[in-house]
This record gives structure tokens, sequence and C-alpha cells, in this order.
């Protein structure tokens, strides 16, 4: 049971890494600590790819002479792919942060939602 | 035998092409009403050319569009076909002239619409008379409902669009849901919509299917104002007048009960009916209809909604006939749609015309108004003698051929029902008619005996149509042939 | 194997638009109006080309390839056009062009000049993630195109006028890439169990791997993060408030195809890369699915009768059509599948001309409320004709596309021995009529408020009002002749499930 829990170490991490990104998404009104939560979600999934790339007794994936196995290196390449894309997503979000800082004076977000109602009062 | 010929197309278009000629010449009314009455008397003339092939026992058939496999707009002009079309186009030609007379008499606002949307209206009228399949019919039967909106809530009143939205929100809502569920029930279940003389339900075809279908016709095709969905034709009273008489009288309810029969001998066929005993069912729907409906009428102050009532309770005479399932009840029927036809519009043009003179809407204050009205109160008269069915009217024969039918089913208890129905005719026609000649006006109309008839196109109109009532009596011919046709094709050669 | 169609068409469905996207700022720069030829340019020589490449699908051998680098497949990514995707190109190179045409006065109107060379970039990029999702036949790469897409998406929305536009877009992106990792995630399992990523070759192998948890928790991931991308109720929640606060021009481009190329990636991975008797037969997934479709018809249509924005209104209206499109895939039949595919298209054209119009209204008259539309029948006879149309359509009157695509999926959930679903399509198109002849009965029929009357009347620009009229009138010109899309979706129906019933 023990080695059953303990051989599959690397998926209780990504899962549980998963889990805390996703409460600072849902529970944290702050937009900045929303989106390090997002971050979070997303490096557990970059860390489950990359752990599955190693293959038991591999080495780095380079012609070499003593080496008889090789680790997989496609996740690693995805991973940096999807690197790059959460890089950008984190950007455009700061960018919105910015903007919504701007216009409605805060970025937490109950104080955005209760300004939007008293606007939607003003409009009526 | 099949013609291949462009007739019917062109019979149903031409009033949509006159519609746009309407909306083009808006600036000019007289020649504005000229497109209409032009466009009338061609679309009877194309209606009536098509007459002789079937009597002689052809068919018309034009392919218009094939939409998707299966789902295709064509037309097949049978002997049904035609007697409703001749009909109603020939009627549309005398509520061109009394449209005009009336909407000039009482200058109502956005004639030009009112006319476009006559006009549209009769194409879809004469497209459901004339389809060859139930989508046909179906997208007609829409086209109908929503070209008709604008004209019952012409005077855009809150009392206007209320009533309006009512009518919309009972025909609209049931086609939507019910009728396009039948609809796709029998595409699934026959793997055709084309209509046929013996049916198109095989014998394969489960009973709960069969009877689910037909339960979800005779609730989807609202236009036949079967109670208890029969909420829309009292509310769209709100309508002028001649949209009333043309539209409540002939063309959205007579498309109806069209649609109706269509459903009964072309779709689902006389023998599976009679076989799993829906065709009794319906019988006795109608029958509630028609005595409840009458004793609803006795109740109606309001001159407008005792005709409509009246029509709620003769509509399912129609149904009635065509539920009978026998060639004599299906010829009642037939008949019924056009003489029934021309009984209405006389009783509408006749309302129409008391409020154009008078502003009379409550049968109440017609007393003496045959004094002042001689012509409009002697032709409403004729037809409500002619509803009632007493020689020498038209009303007598559609209802010597229904008591016949129900004879020929063994219905009897149908004959009670039959006879009720004309003493409840009688107890809501003829005091109008004895108020207006035999109790004398009070007030400052007492005095005077003179004539003030409504205007001349409406009077006209109103005695070509009380001629007509009368006309059928005597020569229903070609009505006749029609309807024997109709029966002897779909009951299989026998009557 | 025989030898595929190669060609290079398919790649050229992603690089036009993506090299104009990036030369769309430098040519801004000699002179101002280039940006949104630049795009015109682009996306109607994309609508050509995907036509031309429909056509080679359909008529000759059902599939075109292409292998970039030539790499053979499973090793190098591999696009792949059938007459699935090939239908959903077109749709989304249309929409695009029609867009495309109808963007600049509208983006002029709502959006800062210093911005503009930005927004058509960034409305490229849109498009060539689009169009990327609905070409690649490697299922990393369609990955990286939906997250190419949402970006973009998530930029273009927070340029709307209003300033809940950026919180629109923020919990557009937070939500969306929730749903992208999903994805993401759902990828790394598969690959874990296959070693591949390419579709044709995930489909070989992963039959006999069928009861492994890691493939069922794979498609439940799946599932989960295109349910986002495609609003599928209740994962809809971002949604309304994305199509009501972005930009005029943008907001008929994201309900056209956004969701609707959403919806293609799901019925690609849930009957090609699994197998239909997979969803079927191994877990329940079409069950679900079906109940989530049906709920969301209801729930889309009654939520929309209670909405007084246009936008929103036709927003949440978009949420109950994404679930006729569900549903009828989840029928897994033929008939109901032609539905779904039909609806994509159907729904695409109908809504497109809504909030093309809905584009239209505001640029004239700045009314956002379903009340302030009283009386515009008069003020802006054209535009409203064509909002009109659109709205018969998607009551499903006939003789329109929305009456087609209803017709279908009746016939399929009959086919399928449920007949309590055409209950609920049925009842569904009754609630549309109340809410879509709402606003057609006070259009018409309802007098206008004084500050409409001291309007001058006349419609929007022929450049706003052509592209409206043009999709109002393919609703019913599709939907009187529904020959030929009906033909390809039968056939893309085929290939997905199979030619039985």
């Amino acid at each position: 049971m023990a080695e059953w829990v303990l051989g599959r170490y690397n998926y209780w991490i990504y899962v549980a890494l998963m889990m805390i990104g996703f409460y600072a998404i849902v529970a944290k009104p702050n937009l900045i600590k929303k989106i390090i939560g997002v971050n979070i979600f997303q490096t557990a999934v970059f860390l489950f790819y990359i752990s599955i790339g190693k293959v038991s007794g591999g080495t780095a994936p380079i012609v070499w002479e003593e080496a008889t196995r090789y680790d997989n290196p496609i996740p690693h390449v995805l991973i940096l792919t999807a690197i790059v894309v959460s890089v950008s997503t984190t950007a455009v979000a700061f960018a919105l942060i910015i903007r919504i800082k701007e216009r409605f004076g805060t970025i937490e977000e109950d104080q955005i939602r209760d300004l939007g109602r008293r606007g939607e009062e003003v409009e009526s | 035998m099949d013609i291949t010929s462009s007739t019917p197309l062109l019979a149903t278009g031409v009033s949509l092409g006159a519609a746009l000629l309407i909306v083009l010449f808006r600036r000019h009314p007289n020649i504005r009403e000229g497109w209409t009455i032009l466009a009338a008397l061609t679309k009877f003339a194309l209606v009536a050319s098509m007459a002789p092939a079937i009597l002689r026992g052809d068919a018309i058939v034009c392919h218009l569009v094939t939409i998707a496999p299966g789902l295709s707009l064509a037309f097949r002009v049978d002997a049904l076909g035609e007697a409703f079309a001749l009909t109603a186009s020939f009627l549309w030609i005398v509520t061109s002239f009394y449209s005009i007379g009336y909407v000039r008499a009482e200058k109502e606002h956005a004639q030009t619409r009112y006319f476009a949307c006559f006009a549209v209206a009769l194409s879809a009228t004469l497209g459901a008379a004339f389809s060859a399949n139930m989508l046909t019919t179906f997208v007609f039967y829409e086209i109908l409902t929503l070209c008709t909106f604008p004209l019952v809530g012409h005077k855009q009143t809150t009392e206007a669009l209320q009533g309006a939205r009512k009518y919309l929100a009972y025909l609209l809502g049931t086609s939507l849901t019910f009728l396009m569920a039948a609809v796709v029930l029998t595409y699934y279940a026959t793997g055709t919509l084309d209509f046929s003389p013996s049916g198109v339900f095989g014998s394969d075809v489960s009973g709960t299917l069969v009877s689910v279908a037909f339960l979800l016709y005779v609730l989807g095709v609202t236009k036949t104002a079967m109670m208890p969905l029969h909420g829309w034709l009292p509310a769209a009273m709100v309508a002028p007048t001649p949209v009333s008489a043309l539209l409540h009288a002939v063309a959205v309810v007579k498309t109806g009960v069209f649609v109706m029969v269509r459903v009964v001998v072309n779709l689902f066929g006389v023998d599976l009916l009679s076989r799993s005993g829906l065709g009794t069912a319906l019988v006795w729907y109608a029958s509630f209809t028609i005595i409840l409906a009458s004793i609803i009428a006795l109740r109606q102050d309001n001159l407008k909604r005792r005709l409509a009532y009246s029509t709620v309770s003769q509509l399912s005479y129609i149904v009635l006939g065509a539920a009978l399932l026998t060639p004599a009840g299906i010829t009642g029927s037939v008949l019924h749609i056009a003489i029934h036809a021309f009984g209405k519009i006389t009783l509408f043009f006749g309302a129409g015309a008391i409020y154009v003179a008078t502003h009379k809407t409550r049968v109440s204050e017609l007393d003496g108004i045959g004094r002042r009205m001689p012509f409009t109160m002697v032709a409403f008269s004729l037809a409500a003698l002619s509803m009632i069915g007493v020689p020498p009217f038209a009303g007598l024969i559609s209802k010597w051929y229904l008591v016949r039918g129900a004879v020929e089913a063994g219905a009897l208890p149908v004959l009670l029902v039959l006879g009720t129905s004309t003493l409840l005719n009688a107890g809501y026609f003829l005091p109008i008619v004895y108020r207006a000649f035999f109790v004398a006006p009070s007030g400052e109309e007492a005095e005077s005996w003179r004539i003030r008839e409504a205007p001349v196109p409406m009077v006209a109109a109103l005695c070509v149509t009380a001629i007509g009532v009368m006309a059928l009596f005597f020569a229903p011919s070609i009505f006749l042939e029609l309807a024997r046709q109709v029966a002897r094709t779909v009951t299989g050669g026998i009557g | 194997m025989n030898t595929p169609d190669i060609t290079p068409l398919p790649l050229l469905m992603v690089v036009i638009p993506l090299v104009s996207a990036l030369m769309t700022p430098i040519l801004a720069r000699i002179h101002r109006s280039l940006a949104f030829l630049t795009v015109q340019a682009a996306t109607i020589t994309s609508f050509v080309l995907a036509c031309i490449l429909l056509d080679r699908v359909t008529s000759g051998s059902g599939k075109v390839v292409y292998w970039l680098g030539n790499w053979e497949p499973p090793y190098g990514i591999e696009y792949s056009v059938d007459a699935l995707n090939g239908l959903v190109l077109v749709l989304v190179a249309f929409v695009a062009a029609v867009v495309s045409v109808y963007a600049p006065k509208s983006v002029a109107a709502e959006i800062e000049a210093s911005k503009h060379p930005f927004f058509y970039a960034i409305y490229l990029l849109l498009f060539t993630g689009l169009m990327g999702i609905v070409v690649t036949g490697d299922i990393f790469n369609l990955y990286v195109f939906v997250e190419i897409s949402s970006l973009s998406g998530y930029s273009l929305i927070a340029m709307g006028r209003r300033r809940e536009a950026l919180t629109a877009s923020y919990n557009y992106l937070i939500l969306g890439t929730i749903g992208a990792t999903f994805i993401l995630l759902g990828i790394g399992h598969l690959y874990m169990m296959t070693g591949t990523l390419n579709m044709a070759d995930l489909a070989r192998l992963l039959p006999p791997l069928y009861h492994s948890r890691v493939i069922l928790t794979a498609f439940a991931l799946f599932t989960v993060g295109l349910s986002i991308k495609l609003a599928l109720f209740p994962l809809h929640v971002w949604m309304p408030n994305a199509y009501t606060y972005a930009p005029s021009a943008v907001s008929p481009l994201l309900a056209a195809t956004g969701t609707k190329v959403g919806a293609y990636v799901l019925i690609r991975v849930m009957f090609t890369v699994f197998h239909p008797n997979f969803d079927v037969q191994v877990i329940p997934a079409t069950r679900i699915l079906l109940v989530l479709a049906a709920v969301a018809i209801l729930m889309g249509s009654l939520l929309a009768i209670a909405q007084s924005n246009i936008k929103r209104m036709l927003a949440y209206s978009s949420v109950g059509q994404i679930g006729y499109i569900v549903l009828g895939a989840a029928l897994v039949n033929r008939t109901g599948m032609t539905g779904a595919l039909l609806h994509i298209v159907n729904h695409a054209l109908m809504k497109g001309a809504l909030f093309l119009a809905a584009g239209a209204i505001v640029y004239k008259t700045g009314i956002e409320t379903v009340e302030g539309l009283k009386g515009l029948g008069r003020k802006m006879p054209l535009t409203m004709a064509a909002f009109t149309v659109a709205s018969l359509s998607m009551i499903g009157i006939p003789l329109t596309v929305g009456f087609v695509s209803k017709w279908y999926l009746a016939l399929g959930a009959l086919e399928a021995g449920m007949w309590y679903l055409v209950i609920v399509i049925l009842v569904s198109s009754g609630l549309n009529a109340i809410y879509f002849w709402r606003v057609i009965d006070w259009i018409y029929f309802s007098p206008p408020n004084e500050r409409l009357e001291a309007l001058p009347a006349g419609d929007a620009p022929w450049s706003m009002m052509g592209p409206t009229l043009v999709m109002a009138a393919l609703c019913v010109v599709l939907g009187v002749q529904a020959q030929w899309p009906v033909g390809i979706a039968e056939q893309a129906a085929a290939l997905l499930v199979g030619g039985g019933r």
C-alpha cells in the first residue's frame, strides 16, 4: 500500500499543487492572487508532463556511448510551448489588471462587483 | 392523371407580387387599390381556369423546390384544394371592394400595410390549399399566421395589440410545438410527408404512435378553433371588420379546418381512422365544441363576438363531417367549407356595415336598424337563415349531407347534436333579425325613416355574397361536384 | 495505406492570417486604412481557399493532408481536412470575412484610433487560432491554437467601450485558462498511455486501452475543458458578460465562430479520437451530455427571456443554441449528427446576423436595451428587417435555416428513441418565440420614445448594412435551398458515427 502511494509521488504532488492553485483562483478576491493561483495550477500540469517523460534508468536524451536508455524528451519540448503560453496568459492578465485598476480604482473582486452594481443603479 | 403546370404557382404568387406593387405605389391610393382588385381578379381567373381539369378527375402538380432530402415544397391541386381555393379567391374579390369602402370610410391609418398583408395572406391561403405535402402546408400555415398578425393588431391600440398577441401566442405557440412535432413524427413513422388518397400511415406503424400523432395534429392545428383552444378567435375580433370577415370567416379558420380535413383524409386515411376508432373520438370532440360554442354565442351581446362563437361552432361541423369518415359526411364537410364561408362573410360584412354607418357594435343596440339599413339587414338575415339551415338557402345542403353522413356512419347521437345545434343557431341569430325589423327604434332615431346605408362598395359586396348564399342552394353544382369527387377518391370509389 | 492527397492548402489556412497579422501594425504605419484592408484581404483570401479546399474534399478523396516539414505522421505535425472540418473552415472564414467588412466603421466609432492597428492584428490572430484549431490533426498543436485564439479573444473583449469589458475579459481569461489547462492535462494523459499526439494515430491506438482509468480521466478532462470553451451550461458563466461588453465588431465573430469551433473540437475528440462506442458503452458520456444539453436548451431560453440588454439576451440565447448542437451530437446517430453540424453553420449565420444588427443599432443610436428598440422599425428599416428575419429563424419558422436544423435534431431524437427530447426542442422553440417575438412586436408596433423620435431616420452605413443583410439573407437562402449544407453535413456525419442509424 505504502509503496503504491509513494511510487506515485509525482502524481500526488501535481494533484496537490493543482488543488492549491484552484483554491486560490476560487477563494481569493484579489485579482493578482487569482493569477498566482492560475500559475500554480498550470505549473502543476507542467510538472506532471515533465515527470511522465522520465524513463527509469534513462539518461538525458543525448547520443552518448554509455547510454542504453534515454528519457523521453518530447514531453519536455511540449511543455516549453505550454510555458510560453502560460507566460503570455499571465502577461495579458497583468495588462488587464492594470487597466482594471485604472478604471475601477481597485483590484479586489468584491469591491469591483459593488461598483458595478452601483453603476447599474445610476444608469437605470 | 397528373398534369404539370405552373398555374398553381402563379395563382399563389400573384397576390404576393401584388403586395410588392401595393408597397411601391403607397403614395397613390387609387393605383394601389387598383393592384389589389387586379390581383384578386387574376387570382380568381387562374384558380377557375384549373377547375375543368380538376372536374375531369385530373390533378395539377407543380414542384417548387427541394429544401433537403425528404423536405420539398410542391403543389398538387386536387378537388379538395380547388374547392377551397375557389371559395377563398372569389371571396377575396368581394372583400377587396368591401375593404376599400371600409378603410376609406373609417380613414384607417397604415392602409398600405393593410392591403399588402391582406394580399400576402391570400397567397398563404392558396399555398396551403394547393400544397402537395404536409411540409408545404406547414410552411404556408405559419406564413398565414405571421402575415395576419399586423392585420389583427391593425389599430395598434393597447387592446388591439393584446388581442393580436393572444392570437399569435395561440397560433404560433401550438403550431411550432404540437404541429411541428406531429409533422416530424409523421415523417419518422412513414418516411414521407406527401398526401395520398388513402393516407400515408401503413399498417406497420404502431397504434400508440398513430394516436399520439393524431392528437398532436388536433392540438397543433389551432386554426380550427376547437375548444378549448379557441380563445384566439374571439380575441382576434379586435381587427377591422373586413379582416375579421375574410380572415376569420374564410382564410385563417378555413385554412385550419382545411388542413384538418387534409390530415384526416390524406394523411391518416379513412380506413386507418375508422379502424382505430380515432375518427369517432374526433366526432365527439367536434360535437362538444359545436354545442358549447353555440351556447356561449347565445350569451354574447357584442355582435362580432357572437359571430365569432358561431364560427367556432360551425367550424366544428366541418371537422365533424370529415371525422364521420363516410362519403356523404366528407361531401358535407367540403361543401360546408364553401357554404359557411359565403354565409359568414355576409354576416361579418353586415356587422362591419352597421359599424361604419352607426358605430354600433352591440346586439342590444340594433333595435329597428332594418329600417335604416334595409339592404344590409336583408342580406344579413338571409345569411343568418342559411346558417340555421332554412331552405332555400345553401346552409341546408351541407347540413343535409352531414345528416346523411351521420346516418351512413350509424352515429345516431350525432343527429341529436346537429338538431340541438340548429336550434341553438336559431336561438342566437333570430333575435338579431327580430330586433332589426320588428322592434321599434328608440330615441331620436325613432322619427327618422331615412335610409342611411354604409358606403356603396360595402353594401354591394354584401349583397353579392348574400346572393351567393342563395345561388349555392339552387346551383351548388361545382362545389358539390368537387366535394363528391373528394369523397369518391378518399373512400375508394363508393358514393 | 493508399497515398494521401497532400496539398499545402491546409497550411495556408493558418499561414495567411498569421503572416498578415504580423504585417498589419507595420502596414498601418504607411497608411491608416491599410490595417483593415489587410484584414479584409487575408480573410477573403482564406475564405476562397477554404471553399476550394472543401470542394476538393467533398468531391475527391474525402481527405486532404499536409505534413509540416514533410515529417510523416505520427512523427510530425499533420494538418488534415475532411468534410467535417472543411465545412467548419468555410464557415469560420466566411464569418471572419463578412465581419471584417463590417468592422472598420464600427471600430472607428468604438475604439480609439491609436489602437486600431493592434485591434486588427489581434483580430487576425484570433482568426489564425480558430483556423488552426480546425485544420490541425495533432492534438497538442490543437491546444496551442486554442490558446492563441483564447488570448486574442481576451484582448479583443477588453477593448470594449465600458469598463465592465475589462472584468468580463478577466473572468473569461481565468475560466478559459482553467479549461485550456484541463485540455492540456487530458493530452498529457493520452500521451502517457499511447505515446502519440496524432489524432488519427490516437484513434488507432486507443481502443484496447478503453477501460484504462487513465484514458477515462483524460476523456473527462477533455470534456470539461471543452465544455468551458464552448460555454455548455452550467459552464457558460463567462459568456454573457464577454459577449455583452465586447466591441460590436467582436461579438458577432466570437458568437458565430468561437463557440462553434469549441463544439467542433468536442465532436472531433468524442467521435474521431475516441470511437462513438466508447462514448456510449464504456462510459455514459453521451447520456450525461444529453442531460446537460437539455438543461442548457431550456435554461438558456428561460434566462434570455429575463434579459433587458440586447446583446446579453442574444448571449443567453446562444447558451441554449449550443445545447442544440451538443444534443444533436450526443444522440450518436446520423440524423442527429447532421442536425448538430447543420446547426453549427445555421446558428452561426443567425446569431451573426443578430449581433451584427445589434452593432448597427449601437452605431446609429447607442441603444443597448431591448426596450429601447420600441418603434425602431421605422427609423432603421433595413437593420430591423435583418434582425426580424434572423429572429424568425431562431424561432424556427419554416423556410429559414433554424427550421432545417430543428427538423434534423427532432428527427434524430426520434430515431434515437428519445421522444422526450423532441419535447425539449419544441418547448424551447416556444420560449424562443416569446423573447424574439416580443422584440419584433416592439420594433414594429410600439411608438418610439421621444429620444428616438428626435434621431434622424436611416440605417447604418452600407459597409455595415451589407454584411448584416448578407448574413440575414443566407438565413433564408440556406433555409429554402438546404441541399448543399445538408449534403456536406451528412457526409461528415457518416464519417463520425458510421453509416448506420
